[in-house]
Formats: C-alpha cells, structure tokens, sequence
C-alpha cells in the first residue's frame, strides 16, 4: 500500500492517469445517478433497479454487436445506444404499469424492496440468458499513447456522448411541454392534478426516460469497463452515493460528487489494490451517509 | 393472562414432534436444522423490521460476524489462526474431542457477546438514518463486510477457514447440531414472546408508529433501538457461530455475509408470515423454506428470478402477509385482542 502511495507521488503521470479515468467513469456515474435523481424526486420511488438497467443497456450493446446472435446483421456497439435508449425506455414503461404504479403511493420501504426484487429478477434473468462470464462489446477503437499516459480514444467518445446525452437531458427538462410537467409534478402532485396535468402518465414518462438514460449509461459502459449479469448492484450503490451526498434536484452537485466518486475510486483502487474495487464503493456508501448523520445532527435531524 | 389448555396442547404438539424428528425423519434432520435456523432468521428480522419499524437490509452481518468470531475463537485458542489459514497447509490441525467441545462452547458464547458489542458500534452508525437510508446504509455495512473479510488474509481472505472436524460419528453430529438450532430457535421465541409483552414491546411499537410522538412522550428512543438491534444481534450472532461448524467450512461472501440469499430470505419470510407478529414469522419462515427446498432443485436456475418475482409478488400484492390478511378475514379469531380488563372503565 505504502509502495503504491510513493509510486503516485514519484511518477507524476499515474496520478494523472487515474484522474483521467476517474473522470471518464465518473461522467458515466453522473447519468445512472441523475436519473435515480429524478425517479425519487419526482415519484419518491427509491429505484435500486437502477444499477440493473445499466448492466441491460450494456448486454443490448454486446448482443447487437455479437456475429453470434445477430450474424451478419451484427453492428458497431455505438449504434447500440439508441436501440438500448428506445428498448429500455419501452421496458420501463412496461415495468411501470407493472410493478412500479402499485408502489408509487405506498411506504418508502414497499418501492425499495419491490425494485430490489425487480434487480434480483433481471440480473438472474440475464445470467440465464447470457451466462455469469464477463463481457465486454469491443468497440475497435485504437489506444492513444504518450509515454506512460494512454487514453483509451472509446473513453473519449463516450465521455462526449455522455456530456451530449446529459444536455439533451437537461434541455429536455427545462423547455418542453413533458419536462414542464414533470417538473411541476415533483414539485405538487396534487396541483398538477388539478391543473390538468395527467400524472400518472408524468410518472409513467419519467421511469421510462430513467430507464432510457441508464441503458444508454450501459452501452457505454460494456465499451469502455465490462459488464456482468450481477454487476448492476454496485451501480445502483454509486448511484445512491452520489445523490445522497448531492441532494435531489441539485444538478451541479450531482456533477461534482459522480466525478470525485469516479476519481476516488479509481485512486482508491490503485492504492488499496484491485481486490478493494467492491469494498470502495460501499464505504463511500458508509461514510456518505455517516457524513450526512453528523451534517443533520447539528440541527437535531436524522436524515429522512 | 392465562394460557388456554388448547394453546398448550398445541405449544406441546409442536415441541413433541421437534424433539422427535431425528427418530422420525433421520434423512431430513439438516434440512430441519436450516429451518430451524431460518426461523429464528425470520424471528430477529422482525424485532427491527416489523416491531420496530426500521427495515434492515444488513441483519446477515450479525450473522457472518458471530461465525467468524466462533471460527477465530476455535482455533485461536489452540492454533495460530494466520499459520491455520495459510493455505499452503504448514500445520496438521487436528481437535481432541475436549478441545473441540470447549472451542464450540467459547466460540458461540464469543460469537453472542462479539455480535451485541458490534451491534452498539453499527447501531450508532446507523440510527441516525430513516427509511430507505437506513435500508441501503445497512445493506452498504454488510456487503463491506463481506468484500472487507475477502480480502484479510488472517482469517483465511476469500479461501475461508475450514472448521475444526467433529470428533465423533455423522449421525451423532447431525443429532447435535439439530438440537442446537432447535433449542437457539424456541429460545429466541419464547424471550421474544417475553419481551414484547413487556413494555419494550409497546415502546419499539411507539416508536415504528410514530418515531417523534414516541420521543415527546419520554421514550429514550436511541436506547431502545440500540437494544432492539443487539437482541437481534445477539441471537444472530449465536446462529452464525451453529451455521459455520455446521456447515464445517466458512468462506466471505457465499456462506458467512450471504446478503442477496439468507439477507434478503429473512425479509422475505417475515413479510410473507406478516411482520410485527410473534406467530408472522415462524410460518413464514416454515411456508417459504418448505416450499423453496421442494422446489428449488426443479427449476434448473430460474429458481433465483422465481425468487425476485416472489419478493415483487409478496411486497406489491401481498404485503400484509399470511396473518396480516388473516386478521382481515377473520377479526375476531386473528385480529387485535383488546383485554378489556385493563383498558379504562373495562370497556
């Protein structure tokens, strides 16, 4: 551990190196974490689905771009981002009306647990389908290299689609006749009702785009990182991290903790060792959340 | 309150035919212990969970806690635990009969008072949390736990620790081992029966129904949650300790801190009996491990997704579970029972 602290300070370039990773992974964090944002924000539905979701996108990507299941048919995994986008905005839907509506109105506790059993059923389902191995959709693209420094020119793509996809996100919110009305019935349900706003189709809308934004967060993901039926758990973790530590309905900050989240894991795994990758996400968790304790505590609140 | 004779014969059935099953059902007695084991699962969930009213994702922690501390206990006492776990096998290990019986009795009563000192520390980790918080926050302790033992490598990392051998015959084990869990399991009820007829049963209940109310009356909230978490702990702890030497081999992430099998089956066996039940979890946890090992072995692998769909099944359409629908159905047999000799005016 000591060894790898020195080999950080003796060799400028590696830190520079986990920064750049931290950061491509990071912007990545910040889409799954901005949707899991908006669910509960909008319909207080804590999704822990989400990491889930991710991993389907991710297995979209490597399907179409397998000769194994799609033949001579088969494409670039890149164009698996709007097949994923539009598949997991539909299944979203689906689920909606399925599972999610009953829960909407229900106890915090009732939307936790049923989306945990809704992760329990995709991440097994897949395991079925595609089997336990980890995959990776293999993107082509070439490795830039300076010295000890390479980048990965893939990383580079998909951080651009992700900063693409979350403007067009955020644009969405703020000027179209959908994003109005989901913004309105974050704010009060009940007078958006009467105002003649159909919530139930908002809340509908709103799951699917999570879904839809986390399937892309996925193709790009089996790029970049690789992908596993049983990975989506940690995902669906950072993602609580880092809205935990923001607040909802704070994007700048959702900005800020996905990118420190990317980097200190990436630090955090160098240092520690790779076998510690699992156990950093879930400290940050811990120590999230016992942060937030001691914040609350000065005003002699727990955190709801 | 007295105990009508009906009850009794029916407290007297059960025990009978527990205490009898390694005479009546010799092939099965390990599949009784796990249900036993599941029982007493379904039991301390349901003192945080469903009396209390703070759904714990992360209670399995107790449990790998209490086994590894047991496997540390025993073969610390007579081994180096470090030169014991290596796995190039530098030392025979073997137990005498004496050795073995001692390390098992220290282990699990390490393993109980290890767990309630743990479950202070967590506990205060973890109580300033609220609803999904608290969920995820405990789910996080345990799967760090979990990730954490893989990779100490005193205690075996993620190869895990074979547990010392059972000096005597399979059979006279298996009898063993049985009895314990039988005896751990009716324990814990009867102190649970014990203890929510006291009036830490009716505080923990304030508090699930209305945590400030519960602490504008005078209820020192923080204390008995914190004691609520370390009965829970405490018998979890025990269970474990049983589980490891049981099972005879102990590894992180499969068998000692099984967050997504036994963590998430006591969620779902209380809230298939109906939480904030003495009776609730016992048939559930019975109803779900009946059906699970009869049916488990057929379905080729989709048995885990049958598992999620249970768990959407149970919490969207079915959340009051077994007994909870019951005391809708038939109020006057299953429903609250107010004695109407100590309310006021009698009525």
């Amino acid at each position: 551990m000591l060894d790898n602290i020195m080999v950080l300070v003796q060799a400028p370039l590696v830190p520079l190196q986990l920064l750049l990773d931290g950061i491509f992974i990071g912007a990545i964090f910040i889409l799954i974490a901005y949707g899991l944002a908006l669910v509960w924000g909008v319909m207080n539905v804590k999704n822990l689905a989400q990491g889930d979701f991710v991993i389907m996108g991710g297995y979209i990507a490597w399907v179409i771009s397998n000769p194994k299941y799609m033949g001579a048919w088969a494409v670039h995994p890149i164009l698996g981002l709007p097949v994923a986008m539009v598949f997991m905005f539909g299944f979203g839907w689906v689920i909606y009306f399925l599972i999610i509506k009953r829960v909407v109105y229900r106890d915090m506790f009732t939307s936790l647990l049923a989306t945990f059993g809704l992760a329990i059923v995709i991440a097994q389902l897949l395991n079925q389908m595609f089997g336990p191995e980890v995959q990776v959709a293999n993107s082509g693209y070439p490795t830039w290299t300076w010295g000890l420094l390479s980048v990965a020119a893939i990383k580079v793509v998909a951080f651009a689609l992700t900063v693409i996809l979350a403007a067009m996100v955020v644009i969405f919110m703020r000027y179209s006749r959908m994003g109005q009305a989901i913004r309105a019935t974050a704010q009060d349900a009940r007078a958006a009702k009467v105002m003649g706003i159909d919530t139930e189709h908002v809340y509908a809308f709103t799951y699917a785009l999570n879904a839809a934004i986390c399937g892309a967060a996925g193709v790009l993901i089996s790029m970049i990182w690789v992908i596993q039926p049983f990975f989506g758990l940690p995902y669906s973790l950072r993602a609580f991290v880092v809205v935990t530590a923001a607040g909802l309905g704070n994007l700048p900050g959702i900005i800020t903790y996905g990118l420190g989240l990317g980097v200190v894991e990436q630090f955090g795994g160098f240092i520690l060792g790779a076998q510690f990758q699992q156990a950093i996400v879930v400290m940050v968790l811990v120590l999230v959340l016992i942060v937030r304790q001691i914040q609350q505590n000065r005003y002699r609140q727990a955190v709801v | 309150m007295s105990v009508s004779p009906k009850v009794l014969a029916g407290y007297g059935a059960i025990l009978l035919l527990s205490l009898l099953a390694p005479v009546l059902f010799p092939n099965y007695l390990f599949q009784l212990a796990v249900l036993w084991m599941m029982i007493l699962f379904a039991l301390t969930w349901d003192i945080m969970g469903g009396q209390m009213g703070y759904n714990s994702l992360g209670n399995i922690f107790f449990f790998g806690a209490g086994m590894y501390i047991s496997a540390i206990v025993q073969v610390g006492l007579y081994y180096n635990v470090g030169e014991y776990t290596d796995p190039s096998g530098t030392i025979e290990a073997s137990f005498t009969p004496h050795q073995y019986f001692t390390g098992l009795t220290l282990g699990i009563i390490a393993a109980a008072l290890g767990c309630t000192v743990f479950s202070i520390i967590f506990g205060r980790i973890v109580f300033g949390l609220r609803g999904p918080y608290f969920a995820i926050g405990t789910l996080g302790v345990a799967l760090a736990a979990g990730e954490l033992m893989g990779t100490w490598e005193w205690v075996g990392g993620g190869g895990g620790i074979p547990m010392p051998v059972y000096p005597y015959g399979p059979d006279q084990r298996a009898r063993l081992f049985y009895y314990m869990c039988f005896v751990l399991a009716i324990v814990t009820f009867v102190f649970l029966k014990w203890l929510y007829s006291k009036r830490f049963g009716h505080a923990i209940n304030a508090i699930r129904d209305d945590e400030e109310k519960a602490e504008a009356m005078g209820i020192h909230t923080l204390r008995y949650k914190t004691i609520a978490f370390a009965v829970a702990a405490f018998f979890l702890g025990m269970s474990g300790a049983i589980f490891g030497n049981m099972i005879g081999f102990i590894e992180p992430l499969e068998v000692a801190f099984p967050t997504i099998t036994f963590g998430i089956f006591m969620v779902v066996m209380t809230l298939l009996g109906g939480k904030g039940t003495l009776w609730g979890p016992v048939l559930g946890a019975v109803v779900f491990h009946v059906v699970k090992e009869t049916t488990w072995t057929y379905m080729l692998g989709w048995q885990w997704v049958a598992l999620g769909a249970l768990i959407i099944v149970n919490i969207v359409f079915f959340q009051q579970g077994i007994l909870g629908w019951a005391a809708e159905k038939w109020p006057e047999r299953f429903g609250i029972v107010v004695d109407k000799s100590r309310t006021a005016g009698g009525r």
